[in-house]
């Protein structure tokens, strides 16, 4: 399969225009402003706790820093959004503009142009994971890190991401409209996370299909710092289903009609 | 080198194409002639394996393009109607990687693009964004990137559309390069860019091919007779029993009246047979005033008259044509 130079292609639009800039400006800055908030925060409770050894517990940068400024709500919403400014263009764009006309009689399989583009838009997602990583290391100048719960919550969050390009892929391979590639993407992104708030409503078994359905439960376990094999399956599964929908979806343009 | 046999695509309820034959001979530049909407543009994309017909076959180089379609797309160059590029790539970059996705290995790719960007004279804007360009910029890069792989195959949907005069002679006498080297199917709806151009036709229309072969050859069997028009002052009937007597003559049709009470004529005799020597003396020896007489040279452009405004007469016309479309290419 040639995913190579699809990948190199989408990777090279994403970094020689603004888009992949302003993508990674963005979320600096909101995480930024989101850790400046919560680093505050961790460094007045740790002295308290120090001034009380009462309170008798241990405050750790993991759980009052790193993921409250992942899974918080905010955080969440930011990545949400910013999901479908990297996936949106993906396909609907060369729809647009008839370049997928030309792409598909090229001699490269319907595969390998999904994955280069689901490949191109998950590095550009860990680009900006990876930029996060100053948040941590800024920590550990001051005092010592968990360095085994933080490679978790970074897992999960790639594997988060990962389910999250290829939802975004398949919404921006039904349409050649970008705004409502974007919009749908957001959308369904938004069912995923929030499916799980009506277990407690509908209880029962349907409540735990539900859940097991929802994005952010399976989440949770990461940010906890445990891998559970079910979470990581659930990822890989997402990612799976909406690669392979994505290339019915431009496949069907191959069928007999 | 391609076959193309009884072709026929439906796009919903509209009949693009229907049972459309053809055949192109390897070297050689066929131009694909019809007026908008008659199915040049369906068909180059069924040949291009963009997307299957609903049937009947096509075969280039030997394989089919809808089973065996990645040996097809490995042999064939295919520029789009309106040239679709990324806007948002430099000229060199976007050559490469095209080589790259069609296979050119790494150690020839440089010298592939920098040879492809010589032949179609872009190696000045090699640098420039894509978006920038101008239409006929665009329209090179667009060839570059159907010849980057050196195809056996080349299918060019309306090359030289949008261009201004000198572009389009530019990209003429790169296409007619090409000849040889390349099998080249090129679709137009203008007249004389298929004599310019080509040494084959295919003529659609209506999603119907009406006519194919050299062009000589298409002109002769449409136009079996040599034609000479010609004016004489003398009486009419007189004038055209004499010419009709002439040996070799086949029909003398009066196309209208003269200036000196005379009439005008169009004389057909069998083809290679010059009848003007024999209409000069009859009218020599009858007194009567020679004022014009003309060969006539049937071309392709009413082979093209008479096989596709000859059709829009006879026929209702179907839904998805507008017949004004094809009266305006077929009088230009
Ligand atoms: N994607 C499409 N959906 C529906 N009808 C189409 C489509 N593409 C072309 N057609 C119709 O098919 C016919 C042939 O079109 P086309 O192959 O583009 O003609 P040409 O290239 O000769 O101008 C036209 O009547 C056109 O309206
Ligand atoms: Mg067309």
């Amino acid at each position: 399969m040639r995913i190579w130079p699809i990948y190199k292609k989408e990777l090279r639009l994403y970094f020689t225009t603004p888009l992949a800039w302003a993508i990674l400006f963005v979320f600096m800055l909101v995480m930024g402003f989101f850790f400046n908030l919560y680093f505050n925060f961790f460094a007045r409770l740790s002295m308290q706790s120090a001034m009380n050894p009462g309170m008798g517990r241990d405050l750790t940068v993991t759980e009052y820093v790193m993921r409250p400024l992942f899974s918080g709500f905010l955080s969440v919403i930011l990545f949400l959004s910013l999901t479908p400014a990297i996936t949106m263009r993906l396909i609907a764009e060369e729809r647009r503009n008839g370049t997928l006309e030309l792409l598909m009689t090229y001699p490269v399989s319907d595969g390998a142009i999904v994955l280069g583009k689901f490949l191109g838009a998950l590095s550009l997602y860990a680009v900006m994971l990876a930029a996060t990583l100053v948040y941590p290391a800024m920590i550990w100048y001051f005092t010592p890190l968990e360095w085994g719960a933080l490679a978790t919550l970074y897992l999960g969050l790639f594997v988060l991401g990962a389910a999250f390009m290829a939802v975004g892929l398949f919404v921006s391979s039904v349409t050649e409209n970008q705004i409502i590639a974007a919009l749908g993407t957001f959308m369904l992104l938004l069912i995923l996370w929030a499916i799980g708030w009506g277990a407690e409503n509908a209880g029962g078994a349907v409540g735990d299909i539900l859940r097991d359905l929802s994005v952010s439960e399976h989440l949770d376990n990461f940010m906890k710092g445990v891998i559970e094999s079910r979470d990581v399956v659930y990822f890989v599964l997402l990612s799976a289903v909406f690669l392979l929908l994505s290339l019915l979806s431009l496949q069907s343009r191959r069928w007999k009609g | 080198m391609i076959e193309v046999d009884k072709l026929t695509k439906h796009y919903g309820p509209v009949t693009a194409i229907r049972d459309v034959s053809f055949t192109v001979a390897p070297g050689e530049i066929v131009g694909f002639l019809g007026p908008n909407g008659a199915g040049k543009s369906t068909t180059m994309r069924v040949l291009a394996c963009f997307m299957p017909a609903s049937d009947g076959s096509a075969r280039v180089a030997g394989f089919d393009v809808f089973r065996e379609s990645m040996e097809v797309r490995r042999r064939i160059g295919y520029m789009p109607e309106n040239v679709p590029l990324y806007n948002d790539m430099r000229v060199a970059p976007y050559l490469d990687f095209v080589a790259e996705a069609k296979g050119v290995p790494r150690s020839a790719r440089k010298r592939r693009v920098a040879e492809v960007m010589d032949r179609c004279l872009i190696a000045d804007v090699q640098n420039r964004l894509i978006r920038h360009l101008s239409k006929g910029y665009r329209q090179r890069v667009g060839l570059a990137q159907a010849l980057v792989s050196d195809p056996a195959v080349l299918v060019l949907d309306e090359p030289t559309i949008g261009l201004d005069p000198t572009q389009i002679k530019e990209i003429r006498a790169l296409i007619k390069s090409l000849g040889g080297e390349h099998t080249v199917i090129l679709s137009t709806h203008i007249l004389p860019e298929v004599a310019m151009v080509c040494s084959g036709v295919v003529i659609i229309n209506r999603g119907s091919i009406v006519a194919q072969g050299p062009i000589d050859r298409l002109v002769e069997q449409f136009f079996p007779t040599a034609r000479v028009e010609v004016e004489i002052a003398g009486p009419r009937a007189a004038v055209r029993e004499g010419m009709r007597s002439i040996p070799g003559v086949v029909r003398v049709e009066e196309s209208g009246d003269g200036s000196n009470g005379g009439g005008r004529f169009v004389v057909e005799s069998a083809r290679g047979r010059d009848v003007r020597g024999e209409i000069f003396q009859l009218a020599a020896q009858q007194k009567w005033n020679l004022l014009e007489l003309r060969q006539v040279g049937m071309t392709l452009e009413e082979v093209f008259i008479r096989v596709v405004a000859g059709e829009e007469r006879e026929g209702a016309t179907p839904a998805g044509t507008d017949p004004a479309v094809a009266t305006e290419v077929a009088t230009r």
